[in-house]
């Protein structure tokens, strides 16, 4: 096989990992936010297993990106699909780190009564997992408004957790005994806040792949 | 400031045309790189530079090359004072049959140095801006056919320097080089760049990278895109360049 052409199946191969990486992630904050809701302990132990699965996979792309940037010594496009494919697959991987984190809130609550009815986080986890079917989306398109597009979004769970911080703290200083689990849900929308960021960031080597500029779109 | 601007230069083998409209400038002190396809004119664009292409009898040339803002190609151009101000290291090391000090110090004796002292501090250096002293200091008087190849292409490139010349023209110097020994000439064109303006010509595209300022991208006659090396690698404005940088075509 020509070796050009066998560089753009090895392209497409870390593509298609790339994506089963963001697929699972985006599985893994659906099922960790409902693992909260539900107070699903074994929902919640399944996701921290799960995870693994997610480190592995990072691996075998880092290890991909390694050995095409040496062996191929890829420039332009090639190389930015590279860096930047290295780039999300960290970011994908601290997502999958974000859901075993709010997994573990889920046991940490266990089965005590809620303090409130979860409404924002819920809400906050429809537009992470939003933007990750768009970014992913979008990455598959190398499409450049989609990924400025995805990022727009991220102002809007800012926005929800600026609320929830305002709530929490209100609950908290209301009743000192809901102190600890106000505090797990104050974490679980901050991580949720978290994700939305590492999805700007994703946005933005998207942005990097179409046109080699850097920009911030956190902005 | 640009030691070279090129303007609308078109040059023909007989009939056919092999640089079309070429339009470039090259800032002093600074290293230009040429890419492209075998036969895109990388080369034969580095030979009008100090009007090597003369010496072929069909070509003709039309348009501008101004060095330090004059045309080298008007009536009354003295090319061999040309040629010393605008020196050329190619692609195989072609030392004289003669030792490592007649070597360098040919090209001043030619001309009209024949103080044996000044020689001498010409050679020594000559070599040692090229990098070579410390290895051949003990063997000046040795033929130079028994350095290494790399040796003998710094050896080449010291023999240029003696001249006194102002521009380096490199055509592929380290295509016949082993890994080590072009490793030493890249050093060493980092370094001359810090008193020449040095243009290399070159199929190794991360060599292109590592060593020059700017680079040009040649394909069929054509100068498709020049930039600074760290954008025409990472992000080229058109397509043709992406694809030959990619290992698309050529």
């Amino acid at each position: 096989m020509p070796t050009r052409q066998k560089f753009d199946l090895e392209l497409e191969e870390l593509r298609a990992n790339i994506l089963d990486m963001g697929n699972l992630v985006n599985q893994q904050i659906a099922l960790a936010v409902s693992s909260l809701i539900n107070q699903n302990l074994e929902l919640a132990n399944s996701i921290v297993v799960k995870d693994l699965d997610l480190n592995d996979l990072q691996a075998i792309i880092e290890e991909t990106c390694i050995l095409l940037i040496a062996t191929q010594q890829p420039f332009a496009r090639d190389l930015r699909k590279l860096v930047a494919g290295f780039k999300i697959s960290i970011y994908l991987e601290r997502m999958g780190d974000l859901s075993v984190d709010l997994a573990k809130l889920t046991i940490r609550i266990g089965q005590d009564e809620l303090i409130k009815p979860l409404v924002d986080i819920p809400r906050m986890s429809a537009l992470v997992q939003k933007m990750i079917n768009i970014g992913l989306r979008a990455y598959v398109d190398e499409d450049c408004g989609a990924a400025a597009e995805m990022a727009l979004m991220d102002d809007e769970i800012d926005k929800i957790y600026s609320g929830v911080f305002g709530e929490l703290r209100t609950i908290m200083m209301e009743d000192p005994n809901k102190v600890t689990q106000a505090n797990y849900l104050l974490f679980a929308s901050r991580f949720l806040e978290r994700l939305g960021d590492y999805c700007t960031n994703i946005a933005e080597e998207i942005v990097y792949i179409c046109n080699g500029k850097r920009m911030d779109l956190n902005e | 400031m640009d030691k070279i601007v090129v303007n609308k230069l078109d040059l023909f083998y007989g009939d056919q045309q092999a640089l079309n409209n070429i339009g470039i400038a090259m800032k002093e002190r600074s290293v230009t790189a040429l890419i492209g396809p075998s036969g895109c004119g990388k080369s034969t664009f580095l030979r009008t530079l100090n009007r090597m292409q003369d010496l072929i009898p069909s070509v003709k040339i039309m348009g501008q090359v101004k060095i330090d803002g004059q045309d080298i190609y008007v009536a009354g151009t003295d090319v061999v004072l040309l040629r010393k101000k605008v020196g050329m290291v190619f692609q195989n090391p072609n030392p004289f049959p003669k030792s490592v000090f007649e070597n360098v110090a040919y090209g001043p004796r030619i001309h009209g140095e024949s103080d044996k002292k000044k020689l001498s501090e010409i050679v020594e250096t000559s070599l040692k801006d090229a990098a070579l002293w410390n290895e051949v200091k003990d063997r000046l008087h040795e033929s130079a056919l028994g350095l290494s190849g790399g040796q003998q292409q710094r050896l080449c490139i010291a023999r240029l320097l003696a001249v006194g010349p102002e521009i380096l023209l490199m055509d592929e110097p380290t295509s016949a080089l082993d890994p080590i020994s072009t490793m030493k000439i890249e050093e060493l064109i980092s370094e001359l760049k810090d008193k020449y303006t040095i243009i290399i010509v070159t199929h190794n595209m991360h060599q292109a990278s590592r060593v020059s300022d700017r680079t040009a991208f040649f394909l069929s006659g054509d100068l498709i895109e020049e930039d600074v090396t760290s954008v025409l690698f990472t992000r080229p404005a058109k397509k043709k360049t992406e694809d030959y940088i990619s290992g698309r075509f050529g």
